[in-house]
């Protein structure tokens, strides 16, 4: 009878069990905030009823504009995910010292720095990117859409069931812990038999593919539709930015999605691509994941030096130095960062002229990257410099970047790698060039472009506050690492001998992580006051920064159709220039094009999730199921020829006098 | 909205000027040719007797066989829109898959030639002129 019923069990719920429940306090605690924060969102929906507000407004919806601030509120939340794993990791290394072995298991210590590393990148930093591009792109190439709205639906769902799938872990089952990048033979099934390592394969596996449709459908933006005039060499330079960083994608997502899939396939039908026997070869999949891994890396970076490209411009109230040479810097960062992918792995053994060429490799990339930094500051000389939040965290980009970078070549010269690899040198070099560049810059893209997405500008002394938190905390819990690093710690480390005399500079590294998380509380109070405030902080000019590009010719909050009337360009920085020829406005309205709201693009990710999902637990009969069903819904999708509706020309008249007459609508 | 009309974008996907049998004509030819190359390429090294260095060689032209189907049929290289952009990209595309995958090989190569045995890896050594 017993046996019957473990049969059915195990058809119907596949490796489920109430033994995945949270084992220990900690855990427990961290899968109850889990489970309460959607859970008192939901409460507050339902007492506010918003629910149907919340399906028209944003689940059914097509426009980059909202999909754009879905994607950063998701990447805010991650954010706080993340850095509650960041306390943990702080807490145990300034704790776990001798006798003492800390507040975590090593298992769990584990599995917690694989969930930082990989929420921190997936889903915090590339969401923020996507954020930022989904909201600036459109506007900057005078655009009404993307060129693919369901297809950008379906890349912002599937992000968000792939960030829902990593957080399942918490509640059921355990997480990968093996690092960030789950090489084998570790995160093979004979040494990780848990289903930690499937969460991480299937939630990379939904977000990644999301992210190569994000790619191909902001390429096709970008080459199709620029408004007239507008050809190569007068794009923004963000916009440039997104293009090379985009392509990154398109080239280097499909070798994730297939060294993943080879993983995957390991793990559950026990093929042998890279376990020690039967001629497979674990060192393949860490040529893989890196041929993937550092293109990843520029993929972040591009967009954040689009950024202060636009916002140096402003703030410096000049035109941009050397754009032509800035766009040189891209093309030659897009070609090369494929020619360096084995600096990751110099110590695994290939012979000198191998580990020589990518290390001559890497050294030359920071050659156009330094041409970037110095594009810059020529042109802050002699410009009109205000220094408000955005140029302030430029400013502490240029500082810190500069720092790690030099760490990074360093690291490029194989023998000084064989030193430092996998020590805490390397884990201070790329949060350095991650946090310093990538998360400052989207800072700075967030209180820059604020006004133009929401009406009414953020609070500046707040703004000033965070920065300034941000940047002595990171200061002091990275310089230590350095440190240790050179002292001989390795990244990962959950406990040390106390005679290393290491412990005072994990607690200053712990303390400067304090004042990050200090920075992140006021950066969500200034949110929270700023909208307080919303309107003593209106933008009623669309242009309240003295803006360049074509964004900020546009009313704060851009209308749903963005450009009532689509504007002509015949130069670089087209609004700078429109504004100081103050020609007269004569072009027409027209008829406009919108894309209907539909919830398929919902329907598909969250079916991809229980794909995912069910596969991680074996439970094969809803999978397929699963399966069908996404493939049934975009083959309605693709035979629905009434995607689209008409807004009329005059109606187009009459929206655009109420918001120019300021209106919110 | 002329110039600036999503369908001229989703044009750049699907192939111009033609009725939409020939697209799909286009579409199944390369699905169902993908699926033989595939499925012979399976057979070879399941059934196939020859020796390796042959089954190899077959091996990558069916790969590559495949690769180029895919794109003329799938991705319709050679029907551009606009000739240079596409040309610059597809060069792009051959010269990233040339990188990653003779890089590949001669990142593997070099690490196998390393765990060799000890015989092996002096006959390697002087096939590198005394590396
Ligand atoms: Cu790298």
């Amino acid at each position: 009878m017993m046996h019957i019923f473990n049969l059915m069990a195990s058809f119907w719920l596949g490796r489920l069990s109430l033994k995945a429940l949270p084992p220990n306090p900690i855990q427990w605690f961290g899968a109850s905030l889990i489970i309460l924060v959607p859970g008192m969102i939901a409460v507050l929906l339902t007492v506010t009823k918003r629910w149907k507000w919340l399906y028209k407004e944003w689940i059914t919806t097509q426009d980059p504009k909202k999909i754009g601030v879905m994607y950063i509120l998701v990447a805010i939340g991650m954010l706080l995910r993340g850095g509650a794993d960041v306390a943990l990791i702080k807490t145990q290394q300034a704790l776990s010292v001798g006798a003492s072995h800390g507040i975590l298991s090593a298992s769990h210590f584990q599995q917690i720095v694989t969930a930082h590393g990989t929420i921190m990148i997936f889903f915090v930093a590339m969401g923020l990117m996507f954020g930022i591009i989904n909201l600036i792109v459109p506007l900057q190439i005078g655009s009404r859409d993307v060129a693919f709205p369901f297809l950008n639906a379906t890349s912002f769902w599937l992000f968000f069931f792939g960030m829902v799938l990593v957080n399942a872990s918490l509640v059921l089952g355990d997480f990968a812990a093996t690092g960030w990048l789950a090489y084998p033979p570790l995160s093979e099934l004979r040494y990780s038999p848990t289903v930690g390592v499937d969460y991480w394969i299937w939630s990379l596996q939904i977000a990644g593919v999301g992210s190569l449709l994000a790619a191909i459908n902001f390429i096709v933006t970008i080459l199709k539709m620029r408004v007239k005039g507008m050809n190569f060499m007068k794009m923004p330079m963000f916009v440039w930015s997104v293009l090379g960083s985009m392509l990154l994608v398109a080239f280097a997502f499909p070798i994730l999605t297939a060294t993943l899939t080879l993983l995957a396939l390991d793990r559950n039908l026990g093929m042998h691509f890279f376990t020690s026997g039967a001629g497979g070869n674990m060192m393949m999949y860490v040529n893989l994941i890196w041929a993937w891994g550092h293109p990843e890396v520029y993929i972040l970076i591009l967009p954040a030096f689009g950024v202060f490209s636009e916002v140096v411009a402003t703030y410096s109230k000049k035109r941009l130095f050397g754009y032509t040479s800035m766009v040189w810097a891209i093309a030659a960062i897009v070609l090369l960062s494929f020619i360096v992918w084995l600096h990751h792995f110099f110590t695994m053994g290939a012979g000198s002229d191998v580990n020589a060429f990518f290390g001559i490799m890497t050294m030359i990339i920071a050659i156009p990257t330094g041409v970037k930094l110095f594009n810059w500051l020529f042109t802050m000389y002699r410009g009109k410099i205000r220094l408000d939040s955005p140029m302030l965290w430029f400013i502490g980009f240029v500082v810190i970047f500069t720092i790690g970078g030099m760490a990074g070549v360093l690291m490029a010269v194989p023998p000084i790698d064989f030193q430092l690899h996998n020590s805490l040198f390397l884990v201070a070099h790329f949060h350095m060039m991650i946090v310093g560049g990538v998360v400052f810059a989207d800072f700075a893209a967030i209180t820059y472009w604020f006004p133009k997405i929401f009406g009414f500008k953020l609070n500046e002394t707040l703004g000033r506050w965070v920065f300034w938190l941000w940047l002595v905390g990171f200061l002091m819990s990275f310089i230590p690492l350095y440190i240790l690093g050179f002292m001989g710690a390795t990244r990962r480390l959950d406990h040390y001998s106390a005679s290393l005399g290491w412990q005072q500079l994990f607690i200053v590294s712990g303390i400067g992580a304090a004042l990050i998380g200090a920075g992140v509380g006021v950066q969500l109070l200034q949110f929270a006051y700023s909208i307080y405030k919303r309107k003593d902080n209106r933008d009623k000019t669309g242009d309240p920064w003295d803006g360049r590009s074509l964004e900020w010719s546009l009313p704060s909050p851009v209308p749903f159709y963005n450009f009532a009337r689509l504007p002509e360009v015949s130069s670089r920085d087209a609004f700078w220039e429109a504004k100081k020829s103050r020609l007269k406005d004569r072009r027409k309205y027209e008829d406009i094009e919108i894309p209907k709201n539909t919830p398929l693009a919902f329907m598909i990710a969250a079916l991809a999730f229980i794909f995912a999902f069910t596969v991680v637990w074996h439970i094969w009969w809803l999978a397929v199921i699963a399966l069908l069903s996404i493939i049934t819904l975009i083959i309605v999708r693709s035979m629905d020829e009434q995607t689209d509706y008409i807004l009329k020309a005059s109606e187009v008249e009459k929206l655009d006098s109420l918001y120019l007459k300021g209106a919110k609508l | 909205m002329k110039n600036n009309s999503r369908n001229e974008a989703v044009d750049v996907m699907v192939s111009m000027h033609q009725p939409e049998e020939a697209t799909l004509k286009k579409y199944v030819i390369g699905f169902v040719g993908s699926l033989v190359l595939t499925f012979s390429a399976y057979l070879l090294t399941q059934y196939g007797a020859m020796n390796k260095p042959v089954m190899v060689i077959i091996l990558a032209v069916l790969a590559l066989s495949q690769f180029v189907l895919q794109l003329v049929y799938f991705l319709h290289v050679g029907k551009e829109f606009s000739p240079r952009l596409k040309l610059l990209v597809t060069i792009f595309m051959v010269m990233i898959v040339f990188i990653l995958v003779a890089g590949s090989i001669w990142i593997m190569n070099n690490l196998n030639g390393r765990m060799m045995t000890h015989s092996n890896m002096v006959k390697y050594m002087n096939s590198q002129d005394g590396l």
